[in-house]
């Protein structure tokens, strides 16, 4: 494996200690890592499943409307920052690992590094309770 | 290629005679092949390079890992640089918003030195890089960003089967994920990964570093994970912190090495020192 750009190295160290969900992805949109909180909200450890290619994302969570149906991938906050290169922020449910459906809120943006190298995107997420 | 060291402590250039065995000069290490001269940081340690240098050598090639002043701060007094029948080229980092020219000018004005770079007999062609791989005539230059304060590069030389590799200023303990056990997920990696001779910040005792995290240098411990890591074939450890005396540093080493087994050599660099590689 080439060794990753020193921008996501740092960027999965951050994640790796902090609190909030983090989901870590390439330019192409693999998943490079999540942290202990995105483990706890999608019911699935990162030592289980490593890094996971694009195809492959919907085997470890589905995002869903409130009534279970499949949510178009270009709806998706991560997606719309890989496609654009800027941030983008939206709510919506994901049927986790567990079997739970639980309402998320992602706020994604791109890493960009220097000197002008796009190295792929960072997605915040958190619980969101319905008011 | 011929390695020769011309400085080797870090952060501040710290002469005396508890120091002359690895000697005091910062950064600065020499690479020569036939007549390519390539010269890795401008520490206070090129000054005596300047002084010596060969009257053929009429190019040299200045590759800057950074610009902290312990990396820039013999740049001035480098006399090739006032000699307008030799060019010099500066490579280094490229920086999000200021061109490295802007940068190197900071050092090269008043009230930090008193000759521009436009005052010199030949304006130094500056070559500003990022993950970069290029050659300068026969040796194959491969920089890219490691974990340090600010834009900071590390640099593998290549002729041939021979490789060398230059980190002074690298903190690995901040720049890796799951160190040791994932060198894709290491900063520096792919710069250091079997080479023959690997340069690397070793500033610290492992019990210095836990009150230095973030500071950009490394403690030796890592230093020697990363090596063994990285398959190389010897270990210089570089970038001795300036309060460590001679006595100090063949202590550390004494102490790291205690019941360790390693398939490769390690050693305290010291100013002078020459390796030949091939």
């Amino acid at each position: 494996m080439p060794q990753q750009p020193i921008e996501i190295i740092l960027s999965r160290q951050l994640a790796d200690c902090m609190k909030v969900a983090v989901f870590l992805v390439d330019p192409a949109g693999n998943l490079l890592f999540y942290n202990e909180a995105a483990e706890g909200i999608l019911g699935i450890r990162f030592s289980e499943t490593g890094s996971v290619p694009v195809e492959e994302w919907a085997s470890v969570f589905k995002p869903t409307d409130i009534h279970g149906n499949h949510l178009p991938p270009e709806g998706l906050p991560l997606v719309q920052t890989l496609s654009n290169r800027k941030p983008a922020q939206g709510s919506f449910y994901i049927d986790n690992r567990r079997g739970k459906r639980i309402l998320i809120t992602v706020t994604a943006f791109p890493i960009e590094g220097r000197p002008d190298t796009y190295l792929g995107a960072m997605a915040l997420f958190w619980k969101t309770e319905l008011s | 290629m011929r390695v020769t060291v011309w400085g080797c402590r870090g952060s501040l250039p710290s002469p005396g005679p508890e120091k002359n065995l690895f000697g005091g000069n910062t950064s600065c290490v020499q690479v020569m092949h036939n007549n390519t001269c390539i010269v890795l940081d401008g520490g206070s340690g090129i000054q005596r390079l300047g002084a010596t240098l060969h009257q053929d050598i009429k190019e040299v090639h200045i590759l800057l890992t950074h610009l902290h002043l312990d990396h820039t701060m013999g740049l001035g007094f480098f006399l090739p640089l006032y000699n307008p029948s030799v060019k010099i080229h500066i490579w280094g980092p490229a920086a999000i918003e200021e061109s490295l020219l802007r940068r190197l000018r900071r050092y090269f004005s008043p009230p930090l030195f008193p000759v521009r770079l436009n005052e010199l007999p030949l304006h130094p062609i500056i070559h500003e890089i990022d993950n970069s791989e290029f050659m300068i005539d026969d040796i194959k230059i491969q920089s890219g960003y490691i974990c340090h304060p600010g834009p900071t590069l590390g640099y593998r030389l290549s002729f041939g089967n021979a490789k060398f590799a230059y980190m002074p200023d690298h903190e690995i303990g901040l720049g890796a994920a799951n160190f040791p056990n994932e060198p894709d997920w290491t900063s520096g990696y792919e710069i250091a990964r079997d080479v023959d001779l690997l340069f690397h910040d070793a500033q610290y005792r492992p019990s210095e570093y836990v009150d230095k995290v973030g500071w950009g240098h490394s403690s030796i411990d890592d230093t020697l994970a990363f090596a063994k890591m990285c398959k190389v074939k010897k270990l210089e450890l570089f970038h001795h912190d300036p309060g460590h005396t001679d006595i100090q540093l063949q202590s550390i080493l004494h102490e790291v090495m205690l019941n360790k087994q390693l398939d490769f050599e390690v050693s305290m660099c010291a100013e002078g020192n020459v390796y030949d590689i091939s």
